[in-house]
């Protein structure tokens, strides 16, 4: 992406140092701007820069939905009209039990959906009747739709980027 | 599944965002949840522990980065289950993976700081497991907000 902002070595070296986690001590930035090399103001003026960029979404607890009782997830999927989807989409990513919801590419004829929409709940009926709800708000700009329950985390990393750059 | 208590769910709740930039932000985060420092750290320790999260720290957006993420799946026969989420996950580019009910019933993220990474990682996988990949990048994001408060 030609638009993206430019990071430079440390910038690159914070997000190394910190992507499987902040320090658990007293200060955090001043023991990673040790490892990287800079002062712990350096280290929050730089990852203040890069949340307002949005380079960083946010920092805080990234928690597993499963052990806080979100046990039911399920993508739901969406075949809806190419010219409504755009407006609809905003509107079920909307609702406050989205997480996620994109627009993607059909693969016809196996898989007629452009509208993901990640739900979660506490039982499958819970997501069932979440879907329902989608379903009456994409009303008849939907053809058909689809929930995949998710069965196991198979992995949850979450992204990691190498040490070394270009 | 971990026990969790009113200040564990406090903190699931208040702590997934906007943690403070400042010299000792434990101390003042826990403040604003009327524990002390030393007792947020005991916690966070132990929920990370427990696996009831999975990280504490930054959360970067790839893209802002100039990097790529896509959602991918694989229609795995039932005999080679276990064997194909091996050889996926053995992939860096693996960020997380979901077993799901449908006829493409594995279903990952690749992400990679390059673009063109992602090509080469489904190229990988298909090598790897002689099973063709479904890539289904994404046109328009319309909203991603990973809070989600603690029912448990």
């Amino acid at each position: 992406m030609s638009d993206a902002p430019k990071l430079d070595a440390i910038d690159r070296a914070l997000i190394v140092a910190t992507q499987g986690g902040l320090p658990l001590a007293a200060r955090p930035y001043r023991l990673v701007g040790e490892q990287v090399g800079v002062s712990a103001e350096e280290v929050m003026a730089r990852l203040r820069a890069m949340l307002d960029a949005g380079i960083i979404r946010r920092i805080g607890a990234v928690p597993n939905h499963y052990a806080i009782g979100w046990t039911a997830n399920g993508m739901t999927v969406w075949d809806v009209a190419d010219e409504r989807v755009d407006e609809l989409g905003g509107r079920v990513g909307s609702l406050d039990f989205v997480t996620h919801c994109y627009r993607r590419p059909r693969a016809l004829p196996d898989w007629p959906y452009n509208l993901f929409a990640m739900v979660h709940g506490n039982s499958r009926d819970e997501v069932r009747d979440q879907a329902a709800r989608i379903a009456a708000l994409l009303g008849d700009a939907s053809r058909g739709g689809d929930i995949l329950f998710s069965t196991r985390i198979l992995k949850k990393t979450g992204l990691r980027i190498q040490v070394a750059a270009d | 599944m971990p026990e969790l208590d009113a200040v564990d769910r406090k903190i699931i709740d208040n702590l997934q965002g906007d943690f403070p930039l400042c010299d000792e932000p434990y101390a003042v985060a826990a403040r604003q949840l009327g524990i002390s420092g030393e007792e947020l750290l005991e916690r966070l320790r132990r929920l990370l522990d427990t696996r009831v999260l999975t990280r504490f720290g930054p959360l970067v957006h790839i893209e802002r980065m100039g990097g790529a993420f896509v959602l991918a799946a694989l229609q795995v026969p039932d005999g080679r289950y276990d064997e194909v989420a091996d050889l996926v996950n053995a992939l860096p580019e693996v960020a997380h993976n979901y077993r799901r009910e449908h006829a493409l019933n594995m279903w990952f993220v690749l992400a990679t700081e390059a673009q063109d990474g992602i090509a080469a990682a489904i190229a990988r996988i298909e090598e790897a497991t002689g099973l063709p990949v479904h890539a289904f990048p994404k046109e328009r994001e319309y909203f991603v907000e990973m809070k989600l408060a603690a029912r448990a």
